[in-house]
């Protein structure tokens, strides 16, 4: 009787000590994942600003200036356009 | 001395204090069972509060709005973090060096920023919306009392070239103008909350309740084509420093879809920086604001005679003197031009030869027309203020109205729905509806208006508008064929026509086959021209011959003889004025 009892405590105990080892474990891994969860809202920013960024940069009026100032291109006048047909004739 | 000797235990005491004791300690502890019982069982929510207070928190999730693109996916309107700086005025006492580095880091005048801090409520912003490397400055001071809270701005990278299109948003992200307020329901993100368990270091360890996650605003794809809305933007800006103009507007459509691919106006403002904004900036005028339209009315009435076998394409016309006079008013060409065939009567915009068209046509008859095609109705795209413009009953009409009208004054539309009417002749007589958003597939019919042989018809003499001999040989565009009709308008003010004008140009192209429709509308040019076909023509053409290399649609004529046609308009045929 008495060793089925000790038995049964050191059972109790183990699985009460497996218990809170896992369910530490659980915080940590929820911990973890949250600062996942974080990182990608701050990447969806960060995304966002890049956006932005790009856009600003590739603004059509920007682009145009330096087409026309730095690299001095020009539209080509009405004589200096040649229309390629597709091969097969039509269009 | 044994216990049992006491002289104590033989000392009687009377009875009734053991039991005052007795009633003492049973009154205490029943006293102590009923405040257990009290704080646990009946008042216990201050108690849980508290002590949930120590571990759980709720975290609100902010979701954000949602973007505007353009057709090809390029951001138009994007939402982005930055923060707002608060203050507690009890708790914030600063000193005056403290106030002064804080106002400079904000930008602000030290006095305007004790006046706020010296406020008498719990919650002061000092500023909000600041950016991200200031918000870090303002942080690194770590002055008591002052807080910082996490916004979204909303930034317009196209700037003004979008601005009346896209609209904006307030302070709190709700939409104001344009497409913000439009599809406001859409784009607004829902926030959504979770209630949380934090340990002693202030981690996330467990969720307590099911998270109420937040909803992203839907992103909006619109139909805008933005390189074709900068093209727009700058030829019309270029057009109207050129002709020193009040303002102006313009409106491209895909014939095929009814997709509205720009919308431009100006004057116009810098949505990302509002400082001062004033009411011309704000007015969207291709849509809230209504013009008569001149004789970009002209092409209708003709359809309807044809339609309704009354004329025909070569039928003639007198429109010699020059004169026509109905009642007690008289109608005046420009220019006197003798005997026209319909096609030359639209061609040369003779108002003579139109009024005497009408003069044909049963009230009713011009009425119902105008009614199909959308004037006097809003367009209905959602935008805010959209204008219907005026179209009076018919059964009021007197004949010199009716004549007025055949030929566009009497009556006010808004350049957006002049430009959508255009679609019947570009599209073989039917009229869809116009697409603010990009669509997947294209309506597949819409409301016939006229029949495709009338609107081929029509689309002929308006093409020879714009060749030599017609109103507007400006508006040609190399390698390829144009339809289009000019517009010249007194403007109307305090009911009388004043010497003002609005110069307008409607057109479209390719004309073997439409797939843009191009709507030009300047509004008071001054520098001396003010023509359409000298003013609004030119843009046109520019924005038509962009537009389509940009769509890469393939030309419909040899590049080389439009050249040479050209060439000879411009030395032998000298440019024809349209009448008004």
């Amino acid at each position: 009787m008495l060793r089925l009892n000790v038995i049964l405590i050191v059972v109790t105990v183990a699985c009460a000590l497996g218990a809170v080892a896992s369910q530490h474990e659980a915080r940590k891994l929820f911990h973890e994942l949250e600062r996942e969860q974080e990182r990608m809202r701050q990447l969806e920013v960060e995304w966002g600003q890049l956006q932005l960024e790009q856009s600003t940069w590739a603004a059509h009026g920007r682009i145009e200036r330096i087409a026309r100032e730095r690299l001095r291109m020009q539209t080509p006048a009405q004589g200096q356009m040649i229309a390629v047909e597709p091969p097969g004739g039509g269009n | 001395m044994k216990f049992a000797n006491s002289p104590l235990l033989s000392s009687l005491l009377p009875t009734w204090r053991a039991r005052f004791v007795l009633l003492v300690l049973l009154t205490a502890f029943a006293s102590l069972v009923a405040r257990a019982l009290y704080l646990q069982g009946v008042n216990n929510d201050f108690l849980q509060q508290k002590g949930e207070s120590r571990y759980s928190r709720v975290i609100e999730l902010s979701a954000t709005r949602g973007r505007i693109v353009d057709r090809h996916g390029d951001v138009l309107a994007v939402s982005t973090p930055v923060k707002s700086v608060w203050a507690i005025p009890e708790d914030a006492r600063l000193t005056p060096a403290q106030v002064r580095s804080l106002a400079r880091l904000l930008e602000m005048e030290p006095r305007e920023v004790s006046r706020r801090l010296a406020a008498d409520s719990d919650f002061v912003f000092l500023k909000r919306q600041i950016a991200p490397h200031v918000a870090e400055k303002v942080a690194a001071l770590n002055l008591p009392g002052i807080h910082q809270q996490r916004e979204y701005r909303r930034y317009y990278p196209a700037g003004e070239v979008t601005a009346h299109m896209l609209g904006f948003t307030g302070v709190d992200e709700n939409g104001q103008e344009g497409i913000e307020l439009a599809f406001d329901s859409r784009l607004a993100g829902k926030p959504g909350g979770r209630r949380v368990i934090k340990d002693r270091l202030g981690r996330i360890v467990e969720d307590v309740e099911s998270v109420r996650k937040p909803q992203d605003g839907q992103d909006i794809t619109l139909a805008l084509d933005s390189k074709i809305q900068y093209l727009a933007y700058t030829h019309l800006k270029q057009a109207i420093v050129e002709h020193k103009a009040k303002a102006g507007g313009i409106v491209v459509l895909d014939a095929k879809s009814g997709e509205v691919l720009a919308l431009a106006n100006l004057p116009t403002y810098n949505p990302n920086n509002r400082g001062r904004l004033s009411g011309a900036q704000l007015r969207n005028r291709a849509l809230t604001d209504t013009f008569e339209p001149g004789s970009t009315m002209k092409p209708f009435t003709v359809a309807l005679a044809l339609e309704k076998g009354r004329y025909r394409f070569d039928s003639q016309i007198q429109t010699a003197p020059g004169r026509l006079t109905i009642g007690a008013a008289t109608i005046h060409d420009a220019h006197p031009h003798g005997l026209l065939t319909v096609a030359e009567v639209v061609q040369k915009s003779s108002n003579v030869g139109v009024a005497k068209i009408a003069a044909d046509l049963a009230p009713e008859e011009m009425w119902q027309m105008f009614d199909t095609l959308g004037f006097g109705t809003p367009p209905k795209l959602g935008f805010p203020g959209e204008a219907g413009g005026r179209l009076r009953p018919y059964k009021t009409w007197r004949p010199i109205e009716q004549a007025t009208m055949s030929y566009g004054h009497g009556i006010s539309v808004s350049l957006m729905q002049l430009a959508r009417a255009y679609l019947v002749f570009a599209r073989d007589g039917d009229l869809i509806p116009l697409s603010l958003i990009k669509l997947d597939t294209p309506p597949l019919a819409g409301r016939r208006v006229f029949s495709g042989q009338t609107a081929r018809e029509v689309r002929v003499m308006l093409e020879m508008a714009v060749q030599p001999g017609g109103t507007a040989p400006k508006a040609q565009v190399p390698g390829y064929r144009v339809a289009g009709k000019t517009g010249t308008a007194h403007k109307l003010e305090g009911g009388r026509y004043s010497n003002q004008y609005v110069s307008s140009f409607v057109g479209f192209a390719p004309a073997s086959d439409p797939r843009l429709i191009v709507a030009v509308m300047i509004d008071e040019p001054s520098a001396g021209r003010y023509y359409g076909g000298e003013v609004a023509a030119p843009v046109f053409s520019r924005v038509m011959a962009g537009a389509l290399r940009a769509l890469g649609v393939p030309p419909d004529t040899p590049l080389a003889p439009v050249q040479v046609a050209r060439q000879n308009a411009a030395r032998e045929v000298p440019a024809v004025p349209e009448s008004m």
